[in-house]
């Protein structure tokens, strides 16, 4: 007993000094009033943080944009990761591991510089409009840079291998005579996917999903650099209540409330795994 | 490499009439003289896997309606000839004809032809009914017409009742007979079956056994079964090919090939004979590991003779001559109706030979006892 509690004393501590505490600070600064002074709020039991959430609908539609990226760059990252999956987990084993590497490759390259990459890519005198134009094929630039597309964009190239892993792992575990049996019984290749492979890869498919949702729903940095200015995402109204407004009892408040959204999906994937 | 026109090898059975119309003969004496018309046809099918030859050439015909045995060992390519069959693996070199029709580059789901794998391959996430109606929904079965057959065939199988459970709710057996359902409701014409039996255990394998054939006749498709076990391919088929190498060492009825194994390798396989070699001169056999003079049918060109167990008598008094000799007991295992004896001969070779309960007990650890056998009972083998 003594050995058991000493080997998770250090899992509890981290859970203690990383997750319990912080999120009772931010409750308790959710809690408190706002203040002029430094820190800018004053401990108390005000519910200031929590008024404007209800009162202004800014907050919850920054919410429920950022749920909406949040799945349209999980969606996607899911369609995409489906077949590269697929792909390495087929390949040879020698050929897996390259394939494994390459898809790691880009995280051995800084975040921020990969964004900066797309930025040189999408912007108005970026690679991209100056190889068309250089072509003859446009006059006027394309603005592809700060739309929702170029946002997505870069959400998918980030999180994309987060997608791809466990459905690679699932896929290695699927016994590959499950799809000779539905293509023996007459299932053309689509058919097979649709009707064993996904199916049985399902808990996957859900755990890749919320790999990327997750992260992806508090995303600053990408919405904030490559995404339309008019696109307010809970990461960045965060940020300005913070930072600009210096409003800490509603950011604080602001940041409860994307938690428990998050936890309601995971609860959910829990209950369906368990089953 | 052989041209695809070119039907039977030396190994493949004699065949009357062209490649795709002619009924198949048995090579074999006390095989049924006709199994019928040809169903299957493998015509030179060469494959290779880097640098291993899994299938050699190899020519190969089925009979509509009939139980045919792939035996081997492992590597011997019965499994990559199965899987070329079922369309999972193309062959680098050959042809493969149904009823004629080239069908080597059919994909798998456009074969008439299916499969029991020897995983079983249920699907996890559906029932046994929907396991079973699987096939008949991808080929479009109305859903009452559906329902009618996926009940018909689970009754077939004797898994009344069992529709709404799920795989991981079944036992091993049960799953061998849903898997079962699934292929034979599709009614196939040729089913393949990937060691049926293999994952069962031994109360449930003779049973088992008989219901496959039982099914066999009750649904008329022609069985191909692959095997290792040289027990299982002489009790349930009809008729069995000995794979060595990706070539066929041996094909014909189950009798035929146990008691006139063509080589070596075939005696050995089957495991029941002593395989003992040496010279043939003058009608006679000479094996000086065994220090044993055979006497009997001895062509010249043999190169070792086979003799069965069963066939070897312990004699009253020891005895010189051919077809005799002289050995001790080295070990005793009682099998029930009778016991299985090790006996070194005085050269050094050891000999198997059953002794029948009827005969009384058999003699005991150390004793030296003489051992000999009629001529006929001495099989020669040419390679």
């Amino acid at each position: 007993m003594k050995a058991r509690a000493l080997l998770l004393a250090p899992a509890w501590a981290w859970l203690l000094l990383f997750v319990a505490a912080p999120a009772a600070i931010l409750a308790a600064i959710a809690l408190a009033e706002p203040d002029s002074g430094l820190p800018p709020f004053r401990l108390a039991l005000s519910g200031a943080g929590f008024a404007p959430l209800v009162e202004d609908s800014y907050y919850l539609d920054a919410l429920l944009v950022a749920l909406r990226v949040a799945a349209i760059t999980a969606g996607l990252c899911l369609a995409l990761a489906y077949p590269m999956a697929i792909g390495i987990a087929r390949a040879a084993p020698g050929r897996r591991v390259l394939l494994l590497a390459a898809l790691m490759l880009p995280f051995w390259t800084g975040f921020l510089l990969r964004v900066g990459a797309w930025i040189g890519l999408l912007r108005d005198e970026g690679w991209i409009n100056g190889l068309l134009r250089g072509a003859g094929l446009i006059e006027a630039p394309l603005a592809m840079l700060y739309t929702e597309g170029a946002m997505l964009a870069g959400m998918v190239h980030a999180y994309l291998p987060f997608a791809v892993l466990p459905l690679f792992a699932a896929l290695l575990r699927l016994d590959p005579t499950l799809e000779e049996a539905a293509a023996d019984l007459g299932a053309r290749p689509a058919t097979v996917f649709l009707t064993v492979t996904l199916p049985a890869t399902l808990p996957a498919a859900l755990a890749a999903f919320l790999l990327v949702f997750i992260p992806a729903a508090g995303e600053f940095v990408i919405p904030d650099l490559m995404g339309p200015p008019e696109a307010q995402m809970v990461g960045r109204v965060l940020w300005q209540e913070f930072f600009q407004n210096r409003d800490w009892p509603v950011a604080a408040a602001l940041a409860l409330c994307l938690l428990g959204l998050l936890i309601l999906p995971i609860r959910l994937f829990q209950r369906l795994e368990a089953r | 490499m052989t041209g695809p026109n070119q039907t039977s090898g030396p190994s493949g059975p004699p065949v009357i009439g062209s490649s795709s119309a002619g009924p198949i003969q048995t090579s074999g004496p006390s095989g049924p003289p006709v199994i019928g018309p040809v169903l299957l046809s493998a015509e030179a099918l060469t494959k290779r896997f880097g640098a291993t030859l899994a299938l050699d050439a190899l020519d190969l015909q089925i009979a509509a309606g009939e139980f045919f045995a792939l035996l081997g060992g492992s590597g011997s390519g019965k499994s990559t000839l199965l899987r070329i069959i079922a369309g999972f693996e193309a062959p680098d070199a050959g042809r493969l004809l149904l009823d004629g029709r080239d069908i080597s580059a059919t994909p798998p789901w456009a074969r008439p032809v299916n499969m029991m794998f020897q995983s079983y391959a249920l699907f996890p996430h559906l029932t046994v009914a929907d396991n079973v109606a699987y096939g008949l929904r991808r080929a479009g079965v109305a859903a009452a017409e559906r329902a009618k057959r996926v009940g018909d065939a689970l009754a077939m199988v004797g898994l009344e009742g069992f529709d709404r459970r799920r795989p991981h709710q079944l036992s091993g057996g049960q799953k061998q007979r849903v898997a079962l359902a699934r292929s034979l409701v599709m009614r196939p014409r040729l089913l393949l079956l990937d060691e049926p039996l293999g994952a069962l255990d031994a109360g449930l394998r003779e049973r088992t056994g008989f219901e496959l054939r039982a099914l066999q006749r009750a649904t008329g498709a022609a069985f191909v079964m692959v095997t290792h076990d040289q027990e299982e391919a002489l009790a349930l088929a009809d008729r069995v090919a000995l794979l060595d190498g990706g070539r066929i060492a041996q094909l014909g009825a189950p009798r035929a090939i146990y008691e006139k194994p063509a080589s070596r390798f075939v005696a050995r396989f089957l495991g029941a004979a002593n395989v003992l070699e040496g010279r043939a001169a003058e009608g006679r056999f000479e094996s000086a590991e065994a220090g044993i003079t055979f006497a009997g049918d001895i062509p010249p060109g043999t190169v070792a003779v086979a003799l069965r167990p069963e066939r070897i008598a312990i004699l009253p008094a020891p005895a010189d001559g051919p077809n005799r000799v002289r050995g001790t007991v080295e070990d005793v295992a009682f099998r029930g109706d009778d016991s299985l004896l090790l006996i070194r001969t005085e050269a050094g070779a050891v000999l198997r030979v059953a002794h029948a309960e009827e005969d009384g007990a058999p003699p005991a650890r150390g004793a030296v006892v003489g051992l000999g056998w009629e001529p006929g009972d001495v099989v020669a083998l040419p390679a």
